[in-house]
């Protein structure tokens, strides 16, 4: 290898340590775990990720939220791709510090000490104000801000505020992607003298009509409740602050004219024209704005853009179908009540359009770290919504008994069979069900991972490695 | 005996507020459980601004928020105070959970010593150790005159209780009030607060049933006996919690 004159000898030993760690971790079948590499490597040079982050001539961008930044940073990367932008992003890596670290290390174009390339980023929320301070974006993308996984972070306003830790770490002329409709990452703003580029949506005929808790949010200026002249999903819609009048601000990326379907959505964007996108959900529409809008930041064409969204592959596990023994399950990934909701209101649509007015629908609550250790989120979610169209039913995972009483409070029917282990749980689908039945699975991250497990050990999908 | 045609009157307090972990769990189990009997349960949400009329409730209930949402409705609670207290002082039940819970005592202390005032309804007070200390979070069963209670609590305030309060239960598992004192909720005549937010009546069917049954007291003057009802699926999702609880404590063995 060759390094310019003013070599950093700290910086190669750093290298050279963490690549070793990943070719021994490699040889060691440890595969799946890419935090190792970044450990080693920053044991060796606290400032690695600094200084690799900085070979990136396009500079470095960052999508976090508390939902949506895999699928928002996936469309971004497709869309680079059809860009032909050459670029770099943590896909497999985790969004952890560590794992960033792992990518950067792992990357094979990395010991260019420059390159055109641009360092794309999926943040976890709360390694955002480190991230930031790493790697300097140039344009940092916020998707929104749910209530969920409350026992990892405390409170919303705790990610708020290490939101605005990371803002006062980022570069003064970065630009910030901000969801318009979504009032707490609108209220980043507030901190932020530099460029900002507005996503959200324009669609009277698109507003939710659900009654089901949501999460209200205060005016971090004046204190007064927004309120709310429509709603889109959750807490995002067009809010203003009756207190000190400020008001959504106009996106400059708007969807409009939504259209869901069960595996696909469509919608215009002044400006780029009609995309259509694999993926169906308000919440997916926008994730794609929210990457919209950082193309468009960065400079790539509508055209581009256009292709890229069509061609994002669902993250994996999030919306996904497999033929087992000639039944079609779906498994429908949910991790917050925002999300259940959204799947639910698909499936009432499903049930409606079927022939008989049902769907089949197993529901599969864990509740390890990464699912929320606390299940109580379940009484927030409208299962009730589907009450009257559900053929059969399972609760699973871990938690199947709380799952089991969360339905029959929603009233399902009674049938709900409870059944923990994932090969049983299928083995009881597949008996419940006729062959050419479809058959909804709602999991959580880890009983998502268990399932497709056994889907794979039967054949019915294929193998995988995903983040932690 | 023949509960139907019976109604009870819930007062929910604060619910757009106050709802931060699955509280609304609490209003559609008591829903449910009045309904498989034939008994009307008719809930009313009374927020900011409106008035509380004791006379018109059997049941009142209020849920939880953050620090900013507590102290978005202490002046508002402070105003319904008086009413409160009489309601309680006339043996209506009351659910209060978590922040709500906290709010019912003298008042809560915050992290920079700001005092956000309660009402006083228990005799305790709770205190925020600072941004440093670690909150309780996890998985709780307590012992209590209801019997075996499981829930989830979440909170960063330490509540001391006074002479006048009788805790709600004993903790077996989880931190309880204060992390040190094995003390959980606390109870004033029908009144109940405590930590365990979200589903805790869902799960805990014995406590749903007691909070209808003093309502109907409340509201009729007489003891009704509630039919029982078939509650397998309750009590697999209680000893379920139970077991998630006792696994996660070998796990943790640090958590009493
Ligand atoms: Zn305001």
């Amino acid at each position: 290898m060759r390094y310019p004159p003013t070599v950093d000898i700290r910086l190669a030993a750093a290298v050279v340590a963490g690549r070793s760690a990943a070719r021994a971790s490699r040889l060691l079948r440890r595969g799946g775990g890419t935090a190792l590499p970044g450990l080693v490597a920053e044991r060796v040079d606290p400032a690695v990720v600094r200084k690799l982050a900085l070979r990136f001539g396009r500079g470095a961008v960052t999508v976090t939220g508390t939902n949506g930044k895999t699928t928002a940073s996936r469309a971004l990367a497709s869309i680079l791709e059809a860009s032909n932008v050459p670029f770099l992003h943590n896909r497999e890596g985790s969004n952890l510090m560590r794992g960033i670290g792992s990518t950067l290390l792992l990357d094979r174009g990395i010991r260019a000490p420059h390159h055109d390339r641009l360092l794309l980023l999926e943040v976890d929320e709360a390694t955002m104000p480190a991230a930031t301070a790493a790697v300097a974006p140039r344009a940092l993308a916020f998707t929104n801000l749910f209530r969920d996984q409350l026992d990892r972070y405390g409170e919303v306003d705790t990610v708020a505020a290490m939101w605005r830790e990371a803002l006062a770490a980022a570069p003064r002329d970065a630009t910030l992607i901000l969801n318009a409709d979504d009032p707490s990452v609108a209220e980043l703003a507030l901190d932020w003298a530099g460029p900002v580029h507005w996503f959200g949506l324009d669609d009277e005929a698109f507003a939710t009509t659900s009654a089901g808790a949501f999460d209200a949010r205060w005016c971090r200026r004046c204190g007064s409740t927004f309120t709310y002249e429509r709603r889109y999903f959750a807490h995002a819609g067009i809010w203003a602050c009756p207190g000190c009048g400020r008001t959504r601000p106009a996106p400059d990326t708007a969807g409009t004219n939504v259209r869901l379907a069960l595996d696909s959505a469509s919608f215009d964007v002044p400006g780029i024209g009609e995309l259509t996108m694999p993926l169906s959900g308000t919440y997916n529409v926008y994730n794609a704005l929210a990457a919209i809008g950082l193309a468009r930041v960065l400079g790539l064409p509508s055209e581009a853009i256009r292709q890229g969204v069509a061609a994002v592959a669902p993250a994996f596990g999030r919306q996904e179908a497999v033929r087992v023994d000639g039944r079609d399950v779906r498994l429908l990934l949910t991790k917050n009540p925002a999300g259940a909701n959204e799947v639910l209101r698909l499936l009432a649509t499903v049930a409606r359009e079927a022939p008989d007015g049902n769907v089949n629908v197993a529901v599969l609550l864990n509740d390890r770290f990464a699912d929320g250790q606390d299940v109580s989120w379940t009484w927030d979610v409208d299962y009730e919504l589907l009450a009257g169209h559900v053929g059969r039913c399972w609760a699973g995972g871990d938690r199947g008994p709380d799952m089991a009483l969360r339905l029959k409070y929603a009233g399902w029917p009674e049938s709900s069979a409870t059944v923990a282990d994932p090969a049983a749980l299928l083995d009881a689908i597949l008996r419940d069900t006729p062959s050419g039945a479809r058959i909804f699975v709602i999991p959580t991250y880890t009983a998502m991972l268990d399932f497709r497990a056994e889907l794979v050990r039967r054949g019915a999908a294929g193998a995988f490695w995903e983040r932690e | 005996m023949d509960t139907s045609g019976l109604q009870i009157r819930v007062a929910h307090l604060y619910p757009d507020v106050m709802n931060i972990y699955g509280d609304r769990g609490n209003v559609i189990a008591l829903r449910y459980r009045c309904r498989a009997r034939g008994i009307e349960c008719a809930v009313v949400e009374i927020t900011i601004g409106d008035p509380f009329v004791p006379a018109e409730f059997d049941l009142l209930l209020v849920g939880g928020g953050q620090d900013r949402e507590q102290r978005r409705i202490a002046d508002d609670l402070v105003e319904k105070g008086p009413a409160i207290r009489d309601a309680v002082e006339s043996d209506m039940p009351v659910l209060a959970v978590c922040g709500g819970f906290q709010l019912f005592g003298h008042r809560y202390v915050d992290h920079q010593g700001g005092i956000i005032p309660g009402i006083g309804i228990f005799d305790l007070e709770t205190h925020h150790p600072g941004p440093r200390a670690d909150r309780s979070i996890g998985d709780v069963v307590l012992e209590t005159d209801f019997g075996e209670i499981v829930g989830f609590e979440n909170h960063g305030g330490r509540t001391y209780l006074g002479p006048g309060a009788v805790p709600f239960g004993t903790v077996v598992r989880g931190f309880g009030n204060n992390a040190s004192d094995g003390s959980e909720g606390a109870r004033y005549r029908n009144a109940i607060g405590t930590y365990l937010h979200g589903s805790v009546l869902p799960k805990n069917p014995a406590l749903a049933d007691a909070l209808i049954h003093l309502a109907l007291r409340h509201r009729y003057g007489r003891e009704i006996e509630l039919p029982p009802l078939d509650d397998a699926t309750e009590s697999r999702a209680h000893s379920s919690a139970s077991a998630v609880a006792a696994r996660r404590s070998r796990e943790t063995p640090a958590r009493s």
